[in-house]
């Protein structure tokens, strides 16, 4: 298992490299802070002051030398807005983001087992049809419409919920609505096949010809079984929903990472862009581990593979 | 008791099971489909009785509707099931559920998909005494050791902490035979226990169910479609064809002079008693399905027997002498030969 999971640290250290250097470059093409930065007045000495001043003026190459050599070092360059360490603001924002994407995904399994579970219980029953449309409704819905509407319907038209922020209970509802729905579509789906699946395998029958009730048969034998499938989609989900924060803090004002990315992208404010996406990437490589850890909990058969 | 014929008459023991004008139907995009047709058999106490078919014929169905298993699609349409004399049939389903162990048991065939692989099979074993008897963890766990000893797993103690893909094919079917034994059932029924082993392992767990059924004095119920372990296991026989009992009576009479042209049919086709080289007689065409059961003997269009009463009257289960009954209008023909 630990030789297992020091192979795959290693083998993602290529994965970041390539992330660190696609994020540098990319960014630099979307224009010259100094056009930002210095009034439309500038003289030209102003200007390559400003280069010089941030280490602009150097060739591209160099200038990603310096960087790495900065990592190495954990030194993630300064905000040209702020003149405050980027790693600061990156890790200001980020628990906004965890939250969000944390309590989105747990609603969203918890609530997929439930439904797809019950779905399953009698494939093609009235319940089950209904549990079906509307999850492929959900799932198919795409987000930004429903925070559009969502804003106009409860925040302006009817005046029940704020239209961004985050003070108060209230403020949670679009954001985490909006974030909740495809995934909770995906899940129901994948809860509800799995769980089909499962309650069709022998040993289901086997645990009833045992005497166990209808409640250890379908929570203890069959969603255990039914728990790899849905494992990997929800992983995905998740990784999905930390990148989705970007649109959905975007349109709330949610003081998250992904409106960081955003705001600093307007603003050309490489360092901290950098940091917040070297960041997200490695929260996605964090989750994908535990994602195969949670593997070998869930399923014996796995561990076997895992050990050799 | 009606004077209907019933297979198990052997005397001196109390009747454990007791099954009377089963029939379950199949619910198909075509309509109902009748799959059990007015099955009736009874097994006494410490007694085996073969339920003897091929794939098809309906003997899975009878042994699941008999334990309450039946899939949502299926369902039984009328009949009862006496067990110790009670129509478990019409019990509520949590009464039912308290039976399904300490009373009625159930060994299903692939031993591989019939054991949840991800769970250890000492937890698997140790359920029925949670469920039945609300053993505490610890003390459930140590009666799972002590079945798993009892059907010949070695190291019990070691090996009740492994899953079931860690076992042979051998192994987990005594492990399913522990399971379903382990609250000591008055009838256990075994569906095809052993078609998915090897010869040798087969002829070890038919050993082990037949000690099983002397030392608790069990009723069993063989499902199974192999005549040599009906003659090896069984007191009594029901060969069913075609979702019924076509005849039925104790397997020494039945297998010597049978009374049914697809009992001699089977009996034929067996290599053994044949010269080696010959050509081996089989039963020409095979059986209608379950959909379109033509009106009559469902076996007449491949019946040496058949004459045109055939077509239109079935031939019920009817008594041919003492604990025995055939379902042909003209047994008396192969009683004669």
């Amino acid at each position: 298992m630990l030789t297992y999971l020091r192979r795959r640290i290693l083998s993602s250290a290529i994965p970041l490299l390539v992330v660190v250097l696609g994020v540098f470059f990319l960014a630099r093409l979307t224009g010259d802070p100094a056009n930002l930065y210095l009034p439309l007045s500038a003289t030209q000495k102003m200007r390559e002051a400003f280069s010089a001043q941030h280490g602009f003026d150097d060739p591209l190459l160099v200038q990603f030398g310096d960087y790495l050599a900065q990592l190495a070092h954990l030194d993630f360059g300064e905000s040209l807005r702020t003149a405050q360490p980027a790693a600061e603001a990156v890790l200001r924002a980020f628990p906004a983001t965890l939250q969000l994407a944390g309590v989105t995904l747990l609603l969203a399994v918890a609530g997929a087992v439930v439904v797809g579970s019950l779905a399953a219980y009698r494939p093609n029953s009235p319940a089950d049809r209904i549990a079906s449309f509307l999850s492929s409704t959900a799932a198919s819905t795409p987000d930004f419409w429903f925070a559009i509407m969502g804003v106009l319907v409860f925040a302006v038209t009817l005046d029940w919920l704020p239209t961004s922020g985050t003070v108060g209970s209230a403020a949670w509802v679009l954001p985490v609505a909006t974030l909740l729905i495809r995934p909770f579509g995906v899940l129901v789906q994948v809860v509800r096949g799995a769980m089909v699946t499962a309650l069709s395998e022998p040993y289901i029958k086997v645990a009833r010809s045992k005497g166990a009730g209808e409640r250890r048969v379908i929570f203890k034998h069959a969603l255990r079984n039914a728990g790899a499938p849905t494992l990997t989609v929800a992983g995905d989900l998740a990784v999905g929903l930390i990148n989705g924060a970007v649109v959905v803090e975007t349109i709330f004002g949610w003081p998250g990472i992904g409106k960081l990315m955003i705001d600093s992208i307007l603003q050309r404010d490489f360092a901290v862009l950098q940091a917040a996406v070297l960041l997200t990437a490695l929260t996605i490589f964090a989750l994908n581990l535990l994602i195969d850890v949670c593997y070998v909990l869930l399923d014996p058969r796995v561990r076997q593979g895992a050990m050799a | 008791m009606n004077g209907q014929a019933t297979p198990g008459t052997a005397a001196g023991n109390g009747t454990a099971l007791e099954v009377r004008d089963l029939s379950v139907e199949l619910s198909t995009p075509q309509g109902p489909v009748r799959v059990v047709r007015d099955v009736g058999f009874e097994v006494r106490s410490g007694q085996t009785l073969a339920l003897l078919g091929e794939s098809g014929c309906g003997k899975s169905m009878t042994a699941q509707a008999v334990a309450g298993l039946l899939d949502p699609v299926a369902e039984v349409t009328d009949g009862q099931v006496r067990l110790q004399g009670r129509d478990i049939l019409r019990l509520r389903r949590s009464d039912r559920r308290s039976l399904a162990g300490p009373e009625l048991a159930m060994v299903f065939q692939d031993a591989l998909t019939a054991l949840n692989p991800v769970y250890t099979v000492g937890s698997q074993l140790a359920e029925p005494f949670r469920i039945h008897e609300r053993a505490s963890r610890r003390a459930a766990k140590e009666k799972a050791v002590e079945l798993m000893e009892r059907v010949g797993i070695p190291e019990p103690r070691l090996r009740a902490k492994a899953f079931p893909h860690q076992f042979s094919g051998g192994m987990r079917q005594r492990l399913l035979i522990a399971m379903a034994v382990a609250l000591r059932p008055s009838v256990l029924l075994a569906d095809e226990p052993t078609t998915a082993l090897d010869v040798t392992v087969q002829a070890q767990i038919m050993e082990l169910l037949a000690e099983l059924r002397r030392e608790t004095r069990m009723a069993l119920v063989l499902i199974t479609h192999d005549l040599a372990v009906v003659a090896e296991q069984a007191d009594q026989v029901a060969v069913m064809y075609s979702g019924t009992i076509v005849e039925s009576g104790p397997v020494a009479e039945v297998f010597a002079a049978p009374r049914h042209p697809y009992t001699r049919g089977l009996l034929d086709s067996v290599p053994a008693g044949h010269p080696r080289g010959s050509v081996l007689p089989s039963i020409q065409g095979s059986p209608p399905r379950p959909a379109a059961v033509p009106a009559g003997c469902a076996f007449r269009a491949r019946c040496p027997l058949a004459r045109d009463r055939c077509a239109t009257d079935e031939p019920p289960l009817t008594d041919t002498g003492p604990g025995r009954a055939s379902a042909c209008h003209y047994w008396k023909e192969l009683a004669d030969a």
